[in-house]
């Protein structure tokens, strides 16, 4: 499992993108909005992926901005059957291969099976789905393209919205400070399925995010991830800092970049000093409207969160580790 | 050739799980749901027994079983599914998806009412929920039949020219529950008659494609045309399976079956297993002079119109009986459609429409016997109703 | 599907609305969105290609000289000027 290095500096590492592969599984002439930090991650997930593997992809942003008849931006063989249900479709493919293997039809290596939806998809309407999934030790790596709402229908809340934000479901007003409920922790309900392999990701660290999602689809049996997907449009930020915004959701310890091992929380990024929170509110508009007592209060809730995190990852190795498919299944 | 004949007393849910094995069912789907339990469980010991080659996904739900099933057959594998009532209207989302898809995977509908109130008895109110999913539809009467088209439903579902997923329905308990005499057939007969699955477009890193793409208005249309046209054109194959198996094991079947209609005057009509206890009832009033025929309606989708018109022909009453209600709408779906398939002619004969049966209720003999008389009686009088629900009482 | 999309007849469709050109996007030119493009300033560019990883689009190339530039598909979103690390990429308005 350790055979992949991680960067774990808090900027890039230099010269390393020359070394990264050069083939584009997620095209250029997809349509999403500019600056499109969900577009980023999907460009270099599905490099990590690499060529055999088949994806299925729920209703969403990234479905639609990449499969418009005539067009498609994926050079994967790739599905896409509704909003909910991406992770069973999944299911489905990922049996028929064991079939197919075990009928000797299959030409070539078993080849991975990845499903992808945005937050809503997952951790709202597509929970069922993916945990059915998770629990029947599926061979699949589901990713998450978190852009903490539902952007493509037009900016509502969803369980993945940041406490405080603005979104048009979820708008501040005289009786409203906008969402009023902490993100779901998809990470801790993918944990509690007791599964190999659950992850962070964001496209400010992307060779981060490349070495995860290429573990994830190594790792026998189901693997998650959530990959933060900085989102101009539904965030009201500008369009040049969706990198930089990744990044400070991370040193800000709003989003910090981890992943469990067999039960084992290991942090991946690890900034060397938290920021303040404000750093990362304020270049979105998002966040524009909550008043001072408003942020300290966001600010202390991440910090004791963060430091939930901190000791989950001292803490010993789970007793009752996971269960991998045997060898060869 | 006849194959050779020997007849088993068996439930009539496994004699389809028996079909499903026969016709080699690569990967099943299924959640559970009464009355279609007992086919799945039996799928299920078949797996894990070894003695069918497939893999068994026991999914959370009936929505995630079409998916998953979507995704078996987009891999290239020969896919079935089972279910009733709430699970198909629960799947309802997903299965109009799967025939646009044209995935030709075979689902058994073990019909049941519809909450509600909840009951898990026999009615058509699932299937006439789902009349528009854009799947081949065949209703069944008996076990012998349920357990024939659970065969024949793959060869036409996966021809070429057809390419669209396809429902076998039979009655929930008045046929699942029952045990039958079946002709059971040989292995080798079926794998004769059953080549191996060949998926048209798969999913498949060899030959990258991408399924389910969204259109736009300009091409939204042509979309749904195409799938109009494969499904009224896949009548042409469905007629070919069912002759090659007739002459393969002397059953035949037809779009539009006919009993005694030989000069009959009064057409009782139906789909499914009501059917047989129809046949009794014309038996008996063809005793007593009365010039009564019976038609059923075998394949629900694609509409055989032409065998309809051709069945109905010289009647002069037709006494249509739904197994499901359209609230609030002027009629039962099998008489809408009726009507609608016999309004253009220019000789047509009266059709009145009965929903009989709904939820479990017993229907005998004598209720079409009951049902002419009072179809004669408003003829004369004139229809003094849109429809009439039998046997409801106040 | 070589004509004009909207001029596809239903017979035209592929079974299933399957789509068999991988990758075809690329037939459809996101750079008309552009209203300011980035320019690299070659004196101080070091050649590290973090501006073609940060790229959302796929919108930046290599050329012969290891140099990036932007191709067809930048859509002018700004990030690759943002994360250089020498600064030598500024965006520029298009000219109508």
């Amino acid at each position: 499992m350790e055979k992949f290095g991680y960067a774990e500096s808090t900027k890039f590492d230099t010269y390393a993108s020359r070394m990264m592969p050069r083939d584009e599984f997620f095209t250029s002439g997809h349509r999403s909005c500019q600056g499109c930090g969900e577009a980023l991650a999907v460009r270099w997930a599905c490099k990590a992926i690499g060529k055999n593997a088949i994806i299925a992809h729920a209703t969403g942003c990234m479905e639609i901005v990449s499969s418009g008849m005539p067009q498609t931006a994926w050079m994967h063989p790739w599905i896409h059957v509704a909003f909910e249900n991406t992770s069973a479709v999944a299911s489905g493919i990922e049996a028929a291969l064991r079939v197919l293997e075990r009928k000797g039809k299959l030409k070539g290596p078993l080849p991975k099976v990845v499903a992808m939806g945005g937050d809503g998809g997952t951790s709202d309407i597509g929970l069922q789905s993916l945990s059915g999934a998770l629990e029947r030790n599926t061979n699949f790596t589901y990713i998450c393209w978190d852009n903490e709402a539902y952007m493509n229908t037009g900016i509502q809340r969803s369980s993945a919205t940041p406490f405080g934000a603005m979104t048009t479901t979820s708008p501040p007003g005289k009786r409203s400070i906008g969402q009023s409920t902490w993100k779901k922790d998809m990470v801790a309900i993918a944990v509690a399925h007791g599964i190999p392999y659950v992850a962070t990701a964001s496209p400010g660290y992307l060779f981060d995010l490349y070495f995860k999602v290429k573990k994830a689809v190594e790792t026998p049996g189901p693997a998650y991830i959530t990959i933060l997907s900085t989102c101009p449009t539904g965030w009201r930020s500008a369009t040049d800092l969706s990198v930089r915004l990744a990044r400070l959701a991370t040193e800000t310890a709003v989003f910090p970049l981890f992943e469990v091992v067999d039960g084992k929380y290991r942090l991946t990024v690890e900034p060397p000093k938290i920021r303040p929170i404000r750093d990362y509110l304020k270049p979105q508009g998002r966040f524009r409207h909550l008043r001072d007592h408003e942020v300290e209060f966001i600010q202390k809730q991440t910090l004791a969160r963060y430091k939930l995190l901190l000791d989950k990852c001292q803490a010993p190795f789970p007793e009752f580790a996971p269960v991998h498919l045997p060898e060869g299944t | 050739m006849m194959a050779h004949k020997k007849r088993v007393g068996m439930e009539v849910s496994i004699a389809v799980s028996h079909a499903v094995q026969l016709a080699r069912a690569e990967a099943i789907a299924a959640y559970p749901i009464t009355p279609q339990t007992h086919i799945v469980e039996h799928l299920s010991s078949l797996v894990a027994n070894g003695d069918l080659e497939a893999e068994f996904v026991t999914v959370e739900s009936e929505h995630s079983a079409m998916s998953a099933c979507i995704g078996m057959s987009a891999a290239g594998v020969r896919t079935y599914t089972a279910t009733s009532s709430q699970g198909l209207a629960l799947m309802n989302e997903i299965v109009f998806i799967t025939s646009a898809m044209r995935l030709p995977i075979v689902m058994t509908v073990a019909n049941r009412a519809l909450s509600g109130p909840l009951s898990i008895w026999n009615d058509h109110s699932d299937i006439m929920a789902a009349r528009d999913i854009g799947w081949i539809q065949i209703f069944t009467e008996n076990g012998q039949e349920a357990f024939d088209h659970s065969i024949m439903a793959f060869k036409i579902a996966e021809d070429h020219r057809v390419l669209l997923p396809t429902i076998v329905n039979l009655d929930g308990f008045i046929l699942t529950h029952v045990v039958e005499a079946h002709e059971m057939m040989d292995q080798k007969t079926v794998d004769r008659f059953l080549p191996e699955f060949k998926p048209y477009h798969k999913l498949d890193p060899q030959k990258p494609v991408t399924m389910g793409a969204f259109a736009m208005p300009e091409l939204f249309t042509e979309c749904k045309m195409a799938h109009q046209m494969a499904l009224t054109n896949s009548y042409g194959p469905i007629l070919e399976v069912w002759q090659e198996w007739g002459k393969l094991t002397g059953r035949h079947y037809q779009p539009v079956e006919t009993y005694r209609t030989e000069g009959a005057k009064v057409i009782i009509m139906m789909m499914g297993s009501l059917g047989q206890v129809a046949e009794v009832a014309v038996d008996a009033m063809r005793d007593q002079g009365i010039p009564v025929g019976l038609v059923k309606i075998r394949l629900w989708r694609p509409f055989p119109f032409a065998d309809l018109r051709a069945a109905l022909a010289g009647a002069e009453i037709v006494v249509v009986c739904d197994r499901a209600l359209s609230l609030g709408g002027a009629a039962g779906p099998v008489l809408a459609e009726v009507r609608s398939a016999m309004y253009p002619l220019a000789v047509k004969p009266q059709i009145l429409g009965y929903t009989v049966g709904l939820g479990g209720r017993d229907v005998q003999p004598e209720a079409f016997e009951e049902l002419v008389r009072h179809a004669q009686a408003e003829v004369k009088q004139g229809p003094s109703q849109e429809y009439y629900i039998y046997g409801v009482r106040g | 599907m070589s004509k004009a999309w909207d001029q596809v007849t239903w017979q035209e469709i592929e079974v299933g609305g399957v789509l068999t050109e991988p990758g075809s996007a690329r037939n459809y030119n996101t750079g008309d969105w552009r209203s300011s493009r980035p320019v690299w300033d070659k004196t101080r560019c070091i050649k590290c290609g973090i501006c073609w990883t940060v790229c959302p689009e796929a919108g930046i190339s290599e050329d012969a000289d290891g140099y990036f530039e932007m191709n067809t598909y930048c859509k002018g979103c700004g990030i690759c000027v943002k994360e250089c690390v020498t600064g030598c990429i500024e965006m520029v308005v298009e000219e109508s």
